[in-house]
C-alpha cells in the first residue's frame, strides 16, 4: 500500500515528516500527503474524513496552505456523530477564520448543534462559535446563546457566559440583552460559571455604560462578599493553589470590583475593607500569591482616593520592587507606570531603585524601568537622571543601546535647563553612542549650537576633544566637523572661554610644550592658545576625511568645513587647497564634484571666496523641525542620496553664503563688514520679505534660498533649486557662459564690494568676461520719467532718473545720483539697495567710490529692477550707503517709496 | 526546545484571544496565517532568553508571557493589561492538566504532545475559551474531557460493531 495514500493513519504522518532532515524533504511529503487528502476529498471519502482532516491540521501547523479541506470541516459539522464533529469543530476552529465566507455555511449548523439534546454537542457549538463568531453570526445566534446562560448543566452556562463576551465584542448593540442574566451569574456556587459570569460583567461594563450603572448599583455588595467569603474560606482542595483557594476567582473578582469602583466613591467606599484585607492576609511566597497582590494594587489605584490604601500598595510595589524574582519586579515595575499618574510623589521614592532596574542584565525589566525613569524625570530632577543613564550608557549592551540613547536625547531636549547643560549631556552621548544616534537629534545639536551664541567657542573645543578620543562615533564626528568649520577660528583663537573649561591637551607632537604648560596652568587661556594650531584643525577634518569608515555624508562635511577654514585660516589655505584636490580623483561623484568646485573657487574666486565661506547664521530652532519634515524639495532634486539626508550637513553649508544674506540680527559682531558677503547680508538684511520677518528674529533658511534664487537668477526661467545654489552657479560661471544673468548677478555683487573692486579687478573682469553692462543700452530706453530725489539727508542726497525698456513694461532702468552735500569728501563710498520678494534687482558697479565734496562731482551707479506683479504692486527699495570720512565709517540708511505708481 | 514545530507555541498563540483592539479582532487569526513566522521570530527571541530572567517579552506591542517546562515552552500572547503572573499561573494549570491526562510521570512529553496534538487542543478547549478561562479546577476539565472521549470511544465501538455485522453479512 502506498504510505502516502488516505490510509495512512495520522501518527504514521507525523512520523514520517518528524524523520525528514531537510526542508525539501518534508515538502515532498506534504505535497504527496495532501495529494492522497484531495483525491479522498473528490471520491467524498466518508470513512476517513476525520482522519484526512486531523492530517490537514497538523499540515496547516507546519504552515502550508489547506484551504482545500475546509468544506471538509462543514461536511464533519454537518454530520450526526460526535467523534466527526468534535474533530469538524476542532478544524473549523484552526483552519477558517471569520473572514472566509464559508464561514458563512456553518451558521445554521451551528444552530441546531445549540439547541441539541447532547450537552458535549452543545459545549462545542459553544466553543466554535466563541472562538470564531463573526458580527454577523452573532446576530444571528445570540438567542440561543443567550437561552443558554440559564442551560442546567453548569459548564454549557460558563462556554455560554464567554461566547457572549465574544458576542458582545463583535455586536455592542446586543449588550443590553445580557445584563440580566449575567447578573443571575454572579450569585452562582460553581466556580467555574462564577468566574466566567464576572469576566462576563466585566466586558459588559467596558462596552456600555448602561450594563456598568446596573451592576455598580446591584452588584458591588453581593461581589465584596463573594470575596470576602473567597479570601476567608477554608481549604478546598479542588481549587487550592499554593494555600489559596482559588486564586483565578480572586483575580477576576478584583478585576470587576475595579472597573466598578472607579469613579464611583460609594462603591469605592463599600470595598475598602476587603482590599485592605486582601493587601494584608495574602501571603507573598508564591506566584499565585503575588498574581492576586498585583492585581489587588491595581484595584486600590484604581478606585477613588484612598490615602492609606494608597500607601499600602505603594508599600507592597516596594516590596515587589526589591523582589528577587524577576518576574515580580518586571510587574511592580508595570505597575509603578500605572501609579505614576495616581501619585507621581510616591512613585519618585523609588527612584533609585528603578534606576537600578535600569541595568539589570534582563531586557525586559532594562526596558520597562527605562519606560519608567523617562515618566519620572521632570525638571527638577532631569539632571542626576540623566547623569545616571549617561553612565550607565557606557556599561549597556549594544542591543540596549539604542533604545537608551534615543531616550537620553529626548529627555535631554525635553528638560534641558540651559544650553550649555544640554550641549554637554548630548556630547556625551554623542561620545559613547554616536553610532546609534538619529539625524534629527544630531541635526537639533547643530541647531542649538549655533543658536547659542556665546557657546560657540566652547563647543567647537569641547567636540574637539572629544573628536580626539571617540573618532569612531560617526555623528560627533560629523557635528564635530560642522562646528570646526563654523566656529574653527574660536577652537584656535580661544574666543568665549568659560571659566569651567579646561585647556585642550592634544596632539603627540606638541606633548612637551604640554607638560611644559601644565605649570603655566594657571593661566587657561595662554596655555590653550599654545595647544590647538590651525593646523591642528586642520588635521582634525583630514582624518575624518581620509579615514577609511568615514561615510560620504562624514566626508562630504568635512570638505565643506575645509573650505570655510581655507579662509578663516589664511596659513593652512595651502595645505588645505591639496586636500581638497586629493578627492579630485574621488569615486564618489558628489565629492568629486563638490572638490572640483571648491577647488576652483579657491583659485579662480579669492574674491567672493570669503563671502562665501562666511559664517552661517543661526539656524532658527523653531522653523527647523518643520523644515525638516516638509521642505525638501531642494535636496530631494539633487541626484545623490546623501543630501537628502542632510538638511544640515552639505546642503547647508554649501548654501551658507545664501543663509548669510538672511543674518538680520544675530551675528553683530564678528567678521569687520568689509568683505562681499557682509555686504550682500547688509544689503538684504534690511527688509527682505515684509510680511515673514519681524525684525530680530532670524529668517527660516529656505526663504533665504528663495531670495538669493531670486537675486541671481533673473530672467533664467527654471531657477536652479539644487540647495547648494551657490556652488552650483559658481560652477556654471566656469563652463556655461549662457548663463548671463547669473553672471550679472554676480558681477554686480563682486563689483560692489569695494575691496573687490580694487584689489583684484583681473579676475573680476574674468568673470564678468564681456558681459558687463553697457552704458549705450541706456540711451535705447524708451519713455523717461522726471528724475526724483530718493534720498535726502543733511550730507547726501541721492537721484534717480527713470526710464523703461521698451517692450518691457516690467523692467525699470534707474540710474542713481550721488552727490555729496558736506566739505568732506567721501572715500570707500558704498550704496547698498534691498528690494521686496516681487521685485528682482540688479545693481551695475559704480561710477567711482569716491564722492568729492561739496557737489563738485557726482557718482552714478545704474540699477536694474524688475517687478514680478508690474501693476499691483509699484516699486519700494531699502537704501544703506556707507562710506569713510577721515577714515570714520559713517552710515547711512533709508526707505525709497515714492516711485512713480506704474513702475 | 530546539524543536519549533511543537505545536505546543501554535496552541497557545492560538489560544489567546483576549484582545480589545480591533473591532473585527483578527489578529489572531491572522497570527495562524503567519504562524511560521511567528514562531520563528517569536522562538527566537525567547529562546535567547536566559533561564532566571523574567517570563515576559514584549513583542510588536504585544505582551508574551512564556514558561518552560523541560524542552517544551509555553507561550500565550496578552493584552498590556491583562494580568501577567496570573497567565503564568494559567499556563501551569495547563500544564498540570496535560500531565494529568497523558499520565506522564512528572512532565508532559513533548511525543505526546505532537502526536496528540488534538487532544491538547480539546483539554485546551475546556480550559480557556474566546480567551478567557473558563474553568479553575483541574478535577472539572479532566472529567468533561474523559466524559467526551469515552463518547468518541463508544461511536468508535458501535462503528466497528457494525462494520463486523456488515462484512459478516456480506459474507
Amino acid at each position: 500500500m502506498n504510505p502516502f495514500s488516505s490510509g495512512t493513519r495520522l501518527r504514521d504522518m507525523i512520523r514520517a515528516i518528524r524523520s525528514c532532515k531537510t526542508a525539501a524533504e518534508e515538502r515532498a511529503v506534504v505535497r504527496k500527503e495532501c495529494a492522497a487528502i484531495r483525491a479522498a476529498i473528490s471520491e467524498n471519502d466518508q470513512d476517513y474524513r476525520h482522519r484526512n482532516l486531523a492530517k490537514l491540521m497538523f499540515i496547516h501547523m507546519l504552515g502550508y496552505p489547506t484551504h482545500f479541506g475546509q468544506m471538509e470541516c462543514l461536511k464533519l459539522i454537518a454530520s450526526s456523530g460526535f467523534p466527526e464533529k468534535r474533530i469538524g469543530y476542532l478544524g473549523l476552529m484552526l483552519l477558517l477564520d471569520e473572514r472566509q465566507e464559508v464561514l458563512m455555511l456553518v451558521t445554521n449548523s451551528l444552530k441546531q448543534d445549540l439547541n441539541h439534546s447532547n450537552q458535549y454537542i452543545i459545549g462545542l457549538a459553544l466553543c466554535a462559535l466563541g472562538n470564531i463568531c463573526s458580527a454577523e453570526m452573532a446576530r444571528d445566534l445570540a438567542p440561543e446563546v443567550e437561552r443558554l446562560l440559564q442551560f442546567r448543566d453548569p459548564n454549557i452556562r460558563k462556554k455560554a457566559a464567554l461566547c457572549s463576551i465574544r458576542i458582545i465584542k463583535k455586536v455592542p448593540d446586543l449588550a443590553e440583552n445580557f445584563i440580566n442574566p449575567a447578573a443571575s451569574l454572579l450569585r452562582e456556587k460553581h466556580h467555574g460559571v462564577l468566574i466566567t459570569g464576572i469576566q462576563l460583567c466585566t466586558d459588559l461594563c467596558k462596552v456600555s455604560s448602561e450594563a456598568l450603572e446596573y451592576f455598580r448599583e446591584k452588584c458591588t455588595e453581593g461581589l465584596v462578599k463573594t470575596l470576602k467569603d473567597m479570601a476567608n474560606s477554608p481549604y478546598a482542595p479542588e481549587y487550592d493553589i499554593a494555600g489559596i483557594t482559588d486564586p483565578f476567582l480572586h483575580i477576576r473578582l478584583l478585576k470587576l470590583l475595579r472597573i466598578l469602583g472607579q469613579g464611583d466613591a460609594d462603591a469605592s467606599d463599600c470595598m475598602n475593607d476587603i482590599l485592605a484585607q486582601v493587601a494584608t492576609k495574602i501571603e507573598s511566597n508564591k506566584n499565585a500569591g503575588n498574581a492576586i497582590l498585583y492585581e489587588c494594587v491595581g484595584t486600590i489605584m484604581s478606585i477613588e482616593d484612598n490615602g492609606g490604601l494608597r500607601v499600602l500598595a505603594i508599600n507592597i510595589l516596594g516590596r515587589f520592587l526589591s523582589n528577587r524574582d524577576n518576574n515580580i519586579r518586571y510587574v511592580a515595575l508595570n505597575m509603578l507606570m500605572k501609579a505614576i499618574t495616581v501619585d507621581a510623589q510616591a512613585v519618585q521614592r523609588h527612584r533609585a531603585t528603578i534606576l537600578e532596574c535600569v541595568k539589570d542584565s534582563d531586557a525586559s525589566i532594562r526596558k520597562k524601568a527605562l519606560d519608567l525613569v523617562y515618566l519620572l524625570v521632570n525638571e527638577s530632577n532631569v539632571k542626576p537622571l540623566t547623569k545616571e543613564l549617561i553612565e550607565y550608557l557606557e556599561a549597556s549592551d549594544q542591543e540596549f543601546k539604542g533604545v537608551l540613547t534615543a531616550k537620553i536625547c529626548s529627555l535631554v531636549e525635553k528638560f534641558s535647563p540651559e544650553k550649555i547643560w544640554y550641549i554637554d549631556q548630548m556630547l556625551k552621548v554623542l561620545s559613547e553612542a554616536g553610532n546609534f544616534v538619529k539625524d534629527e537629534v544630531w541635526h537639533a545639536l547643530i541647531v542649538v549650537i549655533s543658536n547659542a551664541s556665546d557657546l560657540h567657542g566652547y563647543s567647537v573645543r569641547a567636540l574637539y576633544r572629544a573628536f580626539q578620543t571617540s573618532a569612531e562615533q560617526e555623528t560627533l564626528v560629523r557635528v564635530a566637523v560642522w562646528c570646526i568649520g563654523e566656529y574653527g577660528d574660536m577652537l584656535v583663537n580661544n574666543v568665549g572661554m568659560l571659566d569651567i573649561e579646561e585647556p585642550i591637551t592634544v596632539s603627540a607632537s606638541l606633548s612637551i610644550e604640554s607638560s611644559v604648560a601644565g605649570s603655566l596652568l594657571g593661566s587657561l587661556s595662554a596655555s590653550l592658545k599654545i595647544f590647538v594650531t590651525e593646523s591642528d584643525a586642520v588635521d582634525a577634518l583630514e582624518v575624518s576625511i581620509k579615514r577609511h569608515n568615514s561615510d560620504l555624508t562624514t566626508k562630504a562635511m568635512a570638505l565643506i568645513a575645509l573650505l570655510k577654514l581655507s579662509s578663516r585660516f589664511p596659513s593652512c589655505s595651502e595645505r588645505i587647497k591639496d586636500i581638497i584636490l586629493q578627492n579630485k580623483r574621488s569615486f564618489v561623484l558628489e565629492l568629486q564634484q563638490r572638490s572640483i568646485e571648491f577647488n576652483c573657487i579657491l583659485q579662480k574666486h579669492q574674491n567672493i571666496r570669503s563671502a562665501l565661506v562666511e559664517r552661517m547664521p543661526v539656524l532658527d530652532e523653531a522653523t527647523f523641525s518643520g523644515r525638516r519634515a516638509g521642505s525638501l524639495p531642494t535636496s530631494v532634486s539633487t541626484s545623490t542620496g546623501t543630501a537628502r539626508n542632510l538638511p544640515n550637513g552639505i546642503a547647508k553649508p554649501a548654501a551658507a553664503p545664501v543663509a548669510d544674506l538672511l543674518d538680520l540680527s544675530s551675528d553683530d559682531a564678528p567678521a569687520p563688514s568689509s568683505s562681499g558677503g557682509d555686504f550682500l547680508q547688509d544689503l538684504l538684511g534690511v527688509d527682505l520679505s515684509p510680511a515673514s520677518a519681524p525684525p530680530g528674529t532670524s529668517q527660516p533658511p529656505k526663504a533665504g534660498t528663495d531670495v538669493l534664487l531670486d537675486l541671481l537668477s533673473i530672467g533664467t526661467s527654471p531657477p536652479a533649486q539644487s540647495s547648494s545654489s551657490a556652488s552650483n552657479i559658481l560652477s556654471s560661471i566656469q563652463d556655461d557662459k549662457a548663463s548671463l544673468a547669473n553672471l550679472n548677478g554676480l558681477a554686480s555683487l563682486t563689483s560692489l564690494s569695494p575691496n573687490a573692486t580694487s584689489a583684484s579687478p583681473a579676475p573680476m573682469m574674468d568673470l564678468l568676461d564681456g558681459f558687463g553692462p553697457s552704458p549705450q543700452r541706456k540711451e535705447e530706453n524708451g519713455p523717461a520719467y522726471p528724475s526724483l530725489v530718493a534720498y535726502e539727508s543733511s550730507t547726501l542726497r541721492m537721484t534717480f532718473n527713470i526710464s523703461k525698456q521698451p517692450g518691457n513694461p516690467q523692467t525699470t532702468l534707474i540710474q542713481a545720483i550721488f552727490t555729496n552735500l558736506s566739505p568732506n569728501v567721501y572715500n570707500d563710498f558704498l550704496f547698498q539697495a534691498a528690494v521686496p520678494k516681487f521685485l528682482q534687482l540688479h545693481l551695475d558697479p559704480a561710477s567711482s567710490n569716491t564722492l568729492p565734496a561739496s557737489g563738485n562731482g557726482s557718482i552714478t551707479q545704474s540699477m536694474k529692477v524688475t517687478n514680478s506683479q508690474h501693476g499691483k504692486k509699484s516699486l519700494v527699495m531699502r537704501i544703506r550707503i556707507a562710506y569713510k570720512i577721515n577714515n570714520k565709517d559713517v552710515l547711512e540708511e533709508g526707505q525709497v517709496s515714492n516711485f512713480p505708481r506704474d513702475l | 526546545m530546539k524543536d519549533l514545530n511543537c505545536p505546543n507555541i501554535n496552541i497557545e498563540i492560538a489560544a489567546q484571544q483576549r484582545q480589545q483592539k480591533s473591532e473585527s479582532g483578527s489578529w489572531l487569526r491572522c497570527f495562524r496565517r503567519i504562524q511560521i513566522f511567528v514562531i520563528r521570530e517569536l522562538g527566537g527571541v525567547i529562546l535567547n532568553r536566559g533561564p532566571k530572567l523574567c517570563n515576559f517579552v514584549d513583542w510588536r506591542g504585544f505582551k508574551v508571557v512564556y514558561k518552560r517546562y523541560a524542552s517544551l515552552y509555553f507561550c500565550m500572547c496578552i493584552d498590556q493589561d491583562d494580568n501577567e503572573l496570573e497567565v503564568l499561573e494559567i499556563i501551569h494549570h495547563y500544564v498540570e492538566i496535560l500531565d494529568r491526562y497523558f499520565g506522564s510521570v512528572s512532565e508532559v512529553c513533548e511525543l505526546d504532545l505532537i502526536f496528540n496534538f488534538h487532544k491538547a487542543y480539546y483539554i485546551l478547549d475546556e480550559l480557556l475559551l474566546a480567551g478567557e478561562l473558563q474553568e479553575s479546577s483541574k478535577k472539572t476539565v479532566a472529567r468533561l474531557i474523559a466524559a467526551q472521549d469515552s463518547l468518541v470511544e463508544t461511536a468508535k465501538e458501535q462503528a466497528s460493531s457494525i462494520s463486523n455485522i456488515i462484512a459478516q453479512a456480506t459474507k
